[in-house]
């Protein structure tokens, strides 16, 4: 994906409550917020858990893995900046730890299979890693 | 319930609009459904609005009523993308029973114009957590959701391609229809280009030009007027989520369903019209599934065993649906409302359903995240 370097892509806009997701990828750690009162696991940053409304959260370190809840492979992008990239394959990964994030999936094609383990692949796009995901490297030996 | 719609008014869809506006279109549009109910403009007195009207982002009830030339005692956007049309009908009555206003007009209106290629206004968070990864618009997000109900369910592509089929089918009886004179095969669409796999061209609906209004008024106006009164009798709607990491997994319309059919005390097979939200194949397809008329995952032998046509076992989108008819970007979900008025009037002509007495109308806006159905019904 080394091509990613030389095409401009839309970054990701970064707030300041979701600012620390953002910065821990930069150190090459994928944390998440978690809720001190009902101890669910939070994805995206928010400023109160949505699943008991507590304002008490922390930050801590997730897996990285999930499965492969769902996935297109994009021939038409929405956006003219990813046209030279397709076809590419999106995805929605079920997080290990609960919550679900859509993705980007770098992986061949016929590696595509419902509920198929996956693990994040840490891509920089200008100067900010975005947390990319691949077919955990056991699962295709 | 104690409201019904007395007036329609729906613009012919062009591919690309020329010389309009979208005020200009509102205007005509308003001017059709006023013309079709017999009524003046000064009986409007309430107006509900859809959002990002090009002409004014904002201020956008009271920029379309100073256009109009009308001083409505009650005006509200609505915001619920493919759903605004029917949230719109239940808003109108509630805010009639309310005693704010009598007569409220629901309009939508888009211009397309060649060349101009919108672009979406969206904010975080989806700009923030899906844009940067690759998915930007609604074909790739609906792509996944199909792409989860085939993988869960083993649905096929022969079983969404029925779903085109028939709208195409129907779209051959509506000459206002965009795809008027162009029928489609399974095989034409199962092998129409791939744009976000798995969902192909001709499964996603056709951005055009357009508009469409509604007049709902109160009983005691609506039973003196000059067409026969189509009532609602019931409502529901339910809101999930906005991105599409973030759906549940739950039928999108099994909350808003049920809750319409409670609501007109009927049940799914007391319906002879389904007017449901089209935008791409596989909405159908699971907004069947919540009907009860099959099981979740159960749409494919439902819609290979039975047919679809204004003389078919479950009339569906006989107009067309958007996929035949073209959806003019909000007003395109106002065409299921419009559709189920023409049919329970016996206005539709060579497409009319035997004896419609109840249509199930249903709108979906975002990404399945906003659901809304409506019982509708000739009688009070
Ligand atoms: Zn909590």
């Amino acid at each position: 994906m080394t091509h990613l370097q030389n095409i401009s892509l839309p970054g990701p806009t970064i707030t300041p409550i979701t600012k620390p997701f953002w910065e821990h990828l930069k150190k090459g750690v994928i944390m998440l917020q978690r809720c001190n009162t009902c101890e669910e696991w939070i994805f995206y940053p928010r400023a109160h858990c949505p699943h008991c409304f507590s304002e008490s959260l922390r930050w801590e370190q997730a897996s990285g893995r999930g499965v492969l809840k769902t996935w297109s492979i994009v021939h038409r992008p929405g956006n003219a900046a990813w046209k030279p990239l397709a076809p590419y394959v999106v995805g929605v990964v079920e997080l290990k730890e609960g919550p679900s994030m859509l993705s980007h999936i770098l992986t061949d094609h016929s590696n595509l299979a419902y509920q198929q383990e996956v693990e994040i692949d840490l891509i920089t796009a200008g100067n900010q890693p975005l947390p990319f995901f691949k077919v955990c490297e056991e699962e295709l030996n | 319930m104690s409201a019904a719609i007395v007036g329609i008014g729906e613009l012919t869809p062009v591919r690309y609009s020329e010389n309009k506006t979208t005020l200009s279109l509102i205007a005509e549009s308003v001017a059709a459904a006023l013309k079709d109910a017999g009524l003046q403009k000064d009986d409007i007195d309430g107006l509900l609005v859809g959002p990002q009207v090009g002409e004014t982002p904002q201020h956008v009830p009271a920029t379309v009523a100073e256009y109009l030339g009308i001083a409505p005692a009650m005006a509200n956007t609505v915001d619920l993308g493919g759903a605004t049309g029917a949230g719109m009908v239940w808003r109108a009555a509630a805010a009639i029973q309310m005693g704010m206003c009598e007569t409220v007009v629901c309009v939508l209106a888009n211009k397309h114009e060649k060349g101009h290629v919108p672009t979406s206004p969206n904010r975080n968070p989806i700009r923030e957590f899906d844009v940067p990864f690759g998915a930007s618009g609604a074909n790739t997000s609906y792509a996944l959701l199909k792409r989860l109900h085939m993988e869960k369910y083993g649905s096929k592509q022969e079983d969404f391609a029925e779903i085109a089929y028939w709208a195409r089918k129907n779209a051959q009886l509506n000459p206002k229809a965009m795809f008027h004179g162009q029928p489609l095969s399974v095989q034409e669409v199962l092998a129409s280009p791939m744009i976000s796999d798995p969902l192909r061209l001709f499964e996603i609906v056709m951005p055009v030009a357009g508009g469409a209004a509604v007049i709902v008024t109160s009983e005691e106006k609506a039973i003196r007027g000059q067409h026969l009164p189509v009532f609602l009798k019931g409502a529901g709607e339910k809101i999930t989520h906005r991105a599409v990491s973030q759906a549940p997994d739950t039928l999108p319309f099994s909350y808003s369903i049920p809750h319409a059919l409670d609501q007109a005390k009927m049940k799914i097979e007391d319906i002879d019209l389904l007017s449901l939200y089209d935008c791409y194949t596989s909405v159908v397809a699971t907004t069947l599934e919540s009907t009860g008329l099959c099981a979740p995952g159960e749409f494919g032998d439902f819609i290979q065993n039975h047919t679809f046509g204004h003389d078919g076992d479950f009339p569906l989108n006989t107009h067309g649906g958007q996929l035949g008819f073209g959806q003019a970007d909000l007003a395109g979900g106002m065409s299921h409302v419009i559709e189920a008025v023409v049919q329970l009037r016996g206005e539709a002509g060579s497409r009319q359903i035997p004896d419609a007495w109840h249509a199930l109308v249903t709108g979906n806006g975002a990404t399945l995240s906003e659901t809304t159905a409506l019982v509708l019904g000739g009688t009070p």
